[in-house]
């Protein structure tokens, strides 16, 4: 185990970069207001466009009149779905089913949807302008509740499904898609009706995790310019190369003449992972021959995306002592709109609900449901927040109805290091028994002081995704290098590790190694940037492209010195021939004669470490110590700590950083954040009414811990960091406040108001009803 | 609409730009290149547009220009000088008190009010005068860390 305090000199005397905290490398960019985002991007001849947006949540589109629009003053154009149609676009997007509309084709399917849009000379005359297209709509019956979308006679959203595109074998369920079924996955083996035959115990519940809205502080917003044909685009994407997809099928184009690229990114955790406005904003470029920008507000960019809510209704059968003899899951997920991402997050949940457990019997069914709400898709997690808090919590009744110590009795049920607890897939790479053990002690529990409370869980997520990822190198003529990935930096400092294993694999200074990323017309290929995946997979992958620039510089410095390669070695910053030492830079000076470079290429697939999948789990394992105000039901946060079992931290100060913002986004979830429908129409859509963690909701005191054994696939045996964190967060403050009070919230946010029922119906000594 | 021409001293330079009256100080300073200050939720609640007008950090989303004729205006882009960088920007880089670096000139900005009001606060003192400001990445420790350091520093600079 490593604090932060500590983690100044690396760790092992076989690294020099790797494991140190070495400082960002956007440090000086970031706190001078240098950097630039795709928002302070302006080109000449920049068009402005805005959006107009449905009003109703689920309509047939009668008109668009745009007649007074298009001759207010300064506007260029105004667009609609039936403008791409008619120009032979393919006007929707989607990377597993093409379903979502660039712009509303025929029909709304929820408040808020872009209907048409207006590009002006400037922003504000095309706001005015705006204001003046008129819609008229045949309203039809909206489903706003996912339950009510099941039902059969609830209005259906998709009559037709759209065509599916995904290259991911990610949704198991395409027989049952019927009516509003967006996605259905299930996990499941042994005998169910057995296992919970023989229970000694039996605990069942319903369990509920809100809507939640991200807030990247940078909503989204792109800039999008045609040059001799190719599609050019700015934005604040996280997955660059899937946009570049969805792109091409919509003008078209062949991959290599569509370029996008994300300068810095305003904040992602997941939200900005795949297309969002880019698609408009290439629109409006293509049909008025302009440059345009696209800037959504915060309010627009909560009606573009949100994460699924859910519903779970959980059984969980227990032997005498306390080990799990079966597991039952059954869930609904409301996932709005369109299809997006929903597939993905629907196996993940289900995939990742029941804990990393030893279960003799287990059943999961996880349906995703269209409902008239805003789009859900990807949110830091996703999938595991949801189901963690009826997979823990149903620990921690379990403990109290048995008697027997809550950390004691996942001691008793967890799987150990090396050992397979989802058949065919990688067996657990991390010894959670060991991180428990560890959070317990820091936590010092079971010893709260009278009027507070300890929860606390653990996590392990099938993270990383489709492990494809390469990367490539160049080595200047000075022996400086350049790193090209696809990997976008959001915050997560990944321009800092992967520059820190570039450094430590060609032994040079890491101020002599500089990054470019996310950038589609340069740098190679990358699936995405999620799922925790860049320091572990890209990082294997920028492994790869440093050994095959050594092994080129070795092929160099042979024929430049005419000796057999067998007589070179590599040190640190270049080779040495026969005794004498040749920097990287004198072997290209010696092959080339004047100028020159080296090349590395690097790629790694789902072959050999990354074979089974997941390529790596991500874990999960938080506490905290709470206090609650028995009189306003407001809940204080006086101890947070996290362990971080990353394997091997490359930079520990930046893998606390990945641990804190987790934890603090999950305390926002448990806490306060939650996206509440009024009808048809969102309540808070703004960030005064949608309340997220400030300065004063930081926990009294903060810890976060490392575990580091080398377990991991990626880099020096490291292993990814982002998301485990936060996803037991929501399920440590139920179980905390059900310690107190004796009766366990099975509903997040805990707000004021739930707690302050909570408590009442504890005095009264039964459960409240909802 | 009224257009007029202000003076006001950016960053310790005079100019003289003329603005239409309904203008927001934000868009003065971003269309005079000045993009370091960022404009989030556009109704003063996350501080990520925060500048100090005459000397008193404001939300620049929802302040007119002209509310700025004849004062001092110090955005980001005015604490450092010229490559040697303010105590709290070192301090911001030393603590990784930032991620995507969105929210972090609005931050660094109101901490720099804090600082030349009151040089020693404690750890409560930062956190309440931080208040209005919004950071979705950090988790805020680093923060309140990366300020007292700053703090430290400038007293015994001083």
């Amino acid at each position: 185990m490593r604090s932060a305090r500590d983690a100044k000199a690396p760790v092992n005397a076989e690294h020099r970069v790797a494991g140190t905290s070495a400082r960002r490398v956007d440090g000086i960019a970031k706190v001078t207001g240098a950097a630039r985002y795709t928002v302070d991007l302006s080109v000449p001849g920049m068009a402005h466009a805005i959006v107009v947006r449905s009003t109703r949540a689920h309509a047939r589109i009668g008109s668009i009149e745009r007649a007074a629009a298009a001759a207010s003053p300064g506007v260029i154009r105004v667009l609609t779905g039936d403008d791409l149609l008619a120009a032979g676009l393919t006007p929707y997007y989607g990377h597993v089913v093409l379903d979502h509309p660039v712009l509303a084709i025929e029909r709304v399917r929820f408040h808020g949807e872009p209907v048409a849009l207006v590009v002006a000379e400037s922003r504000r005359e095309a706001a005015e302008a705006a204001e003046l297209v008129e819609v008229t709509y045949e309203e039809l019956p909206a489903v706003i509740d996912a339950d009510d979308a099941l039902k059969p006679d609830a209005p259906i959203l998709h009559e037709q499904r759209g065509e599916r595109v995904g290259d991911e074998g990610m949704d198991q369920g395409e027989g049952g898609l019927v009516g509003n079924v967006c996605a259905i996955a299930t996990v499941g083996w042994g005998n169910l009706d057995d296992a919970f035959a023989k229970a000694h115990l039996v605990v069942e519940g319903e369990y509920r995790y809100p809507k939640l809205y991200g807030y990247a502080m940078e909503p989204y917003n792109a800039l999008a310019f045609f040059d001799q044909g190719d599609l050019i685009v700015f934005s604040s994407a996280q997955h660059v190369y899937m946009v570049r997809r969805d792109l091409a099928r919509m003008f078209h184009l062949p991959l290599a003449r569509v370029r996008v690229s994300a300068p810095y990114v305003g904040g992602g955790y997941g939200t900005k992972s795949y297309t969002k406005v880019e698609g408009m904003t290439a629109a409006a470029a293509h049909f008025t021959g302009r440059p345009v920008k696209l800037d959504l507000s915060v309010e627009e960019a909560i009606l573009t995306t949100r994460s699924a809510s859910a519903r779970i209704r959980a059984r969980s059968a227990f032997a005498k002592d306390g080990m799990l003899l079966a597991r039952d899951f059954e869930i609904v997920m409301n996932n709005g709109a369109y299809t997006d991402n929903t597939p993905l997050v629907n196996s993940k949940t289900a995939n990742r609900c029941f804990g990393p457990y030893r279960i003799p019997a287990l059943r999961v069914v996880a349906r995703s449901v269209f409902t008239n709400t805003v789009p859900s898709s990807s949110l830091r997690g996703f999938g595991a927040p949801q189901g963690n808090i009826a997979g823990e919590l149903q620990m921690d009744e379990a403990a109290a109805k048995l008697g027997i110590d809550p950390v004691e009795l996942r001691l008793r049920n967890l799987v150990g290091p090396g050992e397979e607890f989802m058949p065919g897939k990688r067996p657990l790479d991390a010894d959670l028994k060991d991180d428990l053990r560890c959070l317990a002690s820091a936590l010092e529990w079971p010893g709260a002081a009278a009027g507070h409370s300890i929860g606390l869980g653990v996590s392990a997520s099938d993270a990383g995704a489709y492990p494809t990822s390469t990367a490539a190198i160049r080595i200047h003529a000075d022996t400086s290098i350049t790193l090209f990935t696809g990997s976008t930096e959001l915050g997560q400092g990944s321009r800092t590790v992967l520059s820190q294993i570039v450094a430590e694999e060609m032994g040079v200074p890491l101020e002599s190694v500089s990054v470019v990323s996310g950038d589609t017309g340069v740098v190679t290929y990358e699936r995405t940037t999620g799922a925790s995946r860049t320091t572990t997979i890209t990082g294997r992958a920028v492994q790869e492209a440093c050994r095959d620039a050594r092994r080129r510089v070795r092929e160099l410095a042979a024929q430049a010195l005419e000796v057999q390669l067998e007589a070179i070695e590599d040190t640190a910053g270049g080779v040495r021939v026969k005794g004498k030492d040749l920097s990287y830079g004198e072997v290209i000076e010696r092959w080339f004669g004047a100028g020159g470079e080296v090349l590395g290429h690097g790629a790694v697939r789902r072959a050999e470490g990354f074979a089974k999948m997941p390529p790596f789990y991500e874990i999960g394992c938080s506490g905290l110590e709470l206090t609650v105000d028995r009189e306003t039901g407001e809940v204080h946060i006086t101890k947070l700590t996290t362990v971080g079992d990353v394997g091997f931290a490359i930079n520990p100060a930046l893998v606390h950083g990945q641990d804190a913002g987790a934890a603090m986004m999950g305390l926002g979830a448990a806490l306060h954040e939650e996206l509440v429908y009024d009808g048809e129409q969102l309540a808070n859509p703004n960030v005064v009414d949608y309340r997220v963690p400030r300065f004063s909701d930081l926990p009294d005191e903060v810890v976060h811990l490392l575990a580091e054994r080398r377990d991991g696939s990626g880099p020096y045996g490291a292993k990814g960091a982002g998301e485990g964190a936060g996803n037991t967060i929501g399920g440590s403050v139920a179980s905390a406040l059900g310690r107190l009070f004796g009766v366990f919230p099975h509903e997040l946010p805990a707000t004021p108001e739930r707690v302050w029922r909570l408590i009442n119906e504890s005095e009264k000594g039964r459960r409240p009803a909802r | 609409m009224g257009r007029r021409e202000i003076q006001l001293q950016l960053n310790g330079g005079d100019r003289r730009v003329e603005v239409e009256d309904q203008m927001l100080l934000i868009e003065l300073v971003r269309s005079l290149g000045l993009v370091g200050t960022k404009l989030s939720c556009d109704t003063q609640v996350c501080g990520a547009c925060t500048v100090l007008l005459d000397g008193h950090p404001v939300s620049s989303c929802t302040t007119l220009a002209i509310e700025a004729d004849g004062k001092p205006v110090v955005t980001i882009e005015g604490l450092a000088d010229g490559t040697k960088l303010h105590p709290l920007q070192e301090a911001f880089i030393e603590r990784f008190a930032f991620q995507c670096g969105y929210c972090t000139p609005g931050m660094i900005v109101s901490a720099k009010a804090l600082l030349d009001e009151k040089p020693a606060p404690d750890a409560a003192e930062v956190r309440h005068w931080m208040e209005g400001n919004i950071c979705r990445c950090t988790g805020y420790q680093t923060i309140v860390d990366a300020v007292l350091d700053a703090a430290d520093q400038m007293r015994s600079a001083r």
